[in-house]
């Protein structure tokens, strides 16, 4: 019996299904955007009173005082660019080469369990790493990480800026590491699902050209996923922004001095909210932290439109302009 | 190896904070001798709402979950509490939507404008309980048989202000000669999240030290000029525990709890004193309280008065309306304030001291619901008996 075609004698009603759907679509991606417009509405409503008093200097003192009612976000946004772009820094390279072993290298089932076990990473609650942060990783960073950097980095001037004075264990690097380790699933992942996407045929032309392995990585499969990558990390950086309670555990949580060193304890955007929130009771300090919140929708904006413009550039490069 | 000691660790970072509310439960109880007024309230009565809602400090929350449970087997009335912040139980008062809020600071007098602006009347504060501050440490030279170091305020200001920055310094070792050989950098530790221990704790540097009280000040989050932030009592103490040469402040409870070693503190009378169920209480015993209790009580007088301490209080608007639940809280307070003091030792909290009581008292006896006083007839004539 030959498969029937779908009728299409009921075409008006057909046309009646199509339309309805693309309404429901619509009205999805329509949503979305009235959320967020909702969000920053409400959040700059309840900002309005410390906008209008602080203006921006909001953005550029480094003074938060609650009891005489001086805001100022500095050292909360310093520690959240600091903490979040040195967590990617060391997050990506691990997390590519980790993606290339596993699809490229390893044989298939220990690829699978490989990616299984560091995808399982996601699964872990951030409470739970900011209690390993805590109770494992701040003292192991004070008694063996910091002095090893601060002794071998410390006397190379300018770099070793980054790793002076005394080590607590619970500072920006501590944080940074923290989240690197949180982000790295996120971008492992993706960039694994990316670098399987590369065309076969791509790679093969390139081994017939007889190129060693490593070249044809270098020149068939990463400037091929060059663009996702660079798309994954950003959703890592993106975490790495919101992320709290981890954070908030090992940073030290001081708003004081912004220093080069990497060895001071900071203060995030996100953890600010979380410790302050609940106790904040005159209004203009409620406000003052709901305008944080809107800082932070910044800053992840900022972020995400420099992603955009990197990726931009990626695909107009010889070897990523072929792959689109 | 590595791995069996990071599964230890975790594990018993769960254990500590599963341990807060149940290490106590098993501590003997010194019997305390009821409170005169307490017996009153024995069983269920009729039309007494059978539920309500509160929220506020974490402070007092172990108590006060203690409490309603068993207020609850014994007048059949759920009282459902939420530790949401101290900040979070004004919110609820001001805009009315929990029975009553709960505070470790009192409201300030603009709160308390906004609040009677929806109450219709004033939004009494019912003082429940003494808590204490304790100042810790780790220095590891120092074994638990060392003595405990003792601090004036004029050393602890210091410290915080970040002009004390080593255990060696000279004022510091004039107190405890142990420390001239501990030369290494004070890792200073506080709240990060608002709090009412830092409420209390800064009110009392704000007390002693003038420096303090112009440069910071006290509240439940300030701006601290050194140290580091960890949130919550459990984030204090394991920042303690796992940074040697540290200093910090966590409450009493807490402190016993874990048995952190606890400093003692120079009181106004000069003398030296540790922090003790008793000697929170007598806090309070030497001050005198205004009429709507509104008070922090550092740095009290008396030389066994510990001096960093402060009430914790309930927050209810006294003009109620539903007479249902007006009963209900009314005859809650009583209970609470009364029999409910016998709680406090054995829980780790403070209990009030007599003429705290009374106030409370002369406060409940404000609250009124249809222009009626709320409280039901037996209590009101024992308390005018009183």
């Amino acid at each position: 019996m030959a498969a029937s075609r779908p009728s299409i004698a009921n075409e008006s009603s057909t046309r009646a299904a199509e339309n309805t759907f693309k309404t429901i679509v619509s009205i999805a991606a329509i949503g979305m955007v009235i959320l967020l417009a909702g969000v920053i509405i409400i959040l700059y409503l309840d900002a309005r009173p410390a906008i209008e008093r602080y203006g921006f200097s909001f953005l550029i003192s480094s003074d938060w005082d609650p009891v005489f009612e001086n805001f100022g976000a500095a050292p909360y946004i310093f520690g959240t660019i600091v903490t979040s772009v040195l967590a990617l820094l060391l997050a990506t390279p691990f997390a590519v080469g980790a993606a290339l072993f596993i699809s490229e290298y390893a044989p298939k089932t220990i690829g699978g369990i490989l990616s299984f076990v560091i995808e399982l990473l996601v699964a872990i609650p951030s409470i739970g790493f900011g209690l390993w942060g805590l109770y494992v990783l701040a003292p192991f960073m004070r008694g063996t990480v910091d002095p090893f950097l601060r002794n071998v980095i410390g006397p190379i001037p300018v770099i070793g800026e980054l790793f002076k004075g005394p080590t607590i264990g619970q500072d920006l690097l501590t944080a940074s590491v923290i989240l690197a380790i949180m982000i790295l699933p996120t971008i492992l992942s993706i960039s694994r699902e990316i670098i399987a996407q590369v065309p076969r045929l791509q790679k093969e032309g390139m081994l017939a050209l007889g190129a060693t392995k490593w070249e044809m990585l270098r020149k068939a499969v990463l400037p091929y996923a060059w663009g996702g990558i660079i798309g994954a990390a950003m959703l890592g950086l993106a975490r790495a922004i919101g992320e709290t309670m981890a954070v908030t555990m090992v940073i030290g949580n001081s708003s004081r001095a912004i220093t080069p060193s990497l060895f001071t304890p900071g203060y995030t955007i996100a953890s600010a909210i979380a410790n302050q929130f609940t106790e904040a009771d005159s209004e203009i300090y409620f406000s003052a932290i709901v305008e944080l919140g809107l800082v932070l929708l910044l800053v992840s904006a900022v972020f995400n439109i420099i992603a955009r413009l990197l990726v931009r550039r990626m695909n107009r490069q010889p070897g990523g302009a072929q792959a689109q | 190896m590595s791995n069996r000691k990071l599964v230890a660790a975790v594990a018993s970072a769960f254990f500590l904070s599963l341990s807060i509310g149940f290490a106590f439960a098993q501590d003997a109880t010194p019997e305390a001798t009821p409170v005169a007024g307490s017996g009153m309230i024995t069983g269920p009565i009729d039309g007494e709402a059978k539920s309500l809602n509160g929220a506020g400090a974490t402070f007092p929350q172990v108590l006060y979950t203690t409490w309603f449970s068993d207020y609850a087997k014994l007048t059949n009335v759920e009282i459902n509490y939420q530790g949401i912040g101290s900040g979070g139980g004004i919110k609820g008062v001001t805009d009315g939507t929990v029975d009553f809020g709960a505070s470790d600071a009192p409201m300030t007098d603009d709160q308390l404008k906004a609040a009677e602006a929806t109450c219709g009347a004033p939004v009494l504060h019912i003082a429940t309980a003494l808590g204490g501050v304790v100042v810790t440490y780790n220095i590891p030279e120092l074994d638990a048989s060392a003595e405990a170091l003792k601090f004036t305020p004029d050393t602890l200001a210091a410290i915080y202000a970040g002009t004390i920055t080593n255990w060696k310094d000279e004022k510091l070792v004039a107190d405890n000669p142990a420390l001239a050989a501990i030369d290494q950098p004070i890792a200073v530790i506080h709240r990060s999240d608002g709090s009412g221990t830092s409420n209390i704790f800064t009110s009392y540097l704000k007390a002693v030290n003038t420096d303090w009280a112009t440069n910071v000040g006290a509240g439940t989050s300030v701006n601290w000029p050194t140290g580091i932030g960890q949130k919550g009592n459990a984030g204090v103490a394991g920042a303690i525990k796992g940074v040697p040469y540290s200093l910090g402040y966590v409450e009493l409870a807490y402190a016993e709890q874990n048995k952190l070693p606890e400093a003692l503190i120079k009181n106004a009378s000069g003398k030296f004193v540790g922090a003790t169920g008793d000697s929170v209480t007598l806090a309070a015993a030497g001050v005198k309280l205004p009429e709507d209790m509104r008070i922090m009580i550092v740095n009290g007088e008396g030389d066994g008065t510990y001096p960093i301490a402060g009430f914790t209080w309930l927050l209810v608007c006294s003009n109620q309306k539903d007479a249902a639940k007006a009963t209900a809280i009314t005859r809650m307070l009583w209970w609470a304030i009364h029999d409910g003091q016998a709680y406090h030792l054995k829980l780790g909290y403070s209990p009030l001291p007599d003429a705290a009581i009374k106030a409370n008292v002369a406060q409940i006896e404000k609250i009124m619901v249809d222009g009626k006083p709320a409280l039901p007839a037996d209590l009101m004539s024992m308390a005018m008996g009183q």
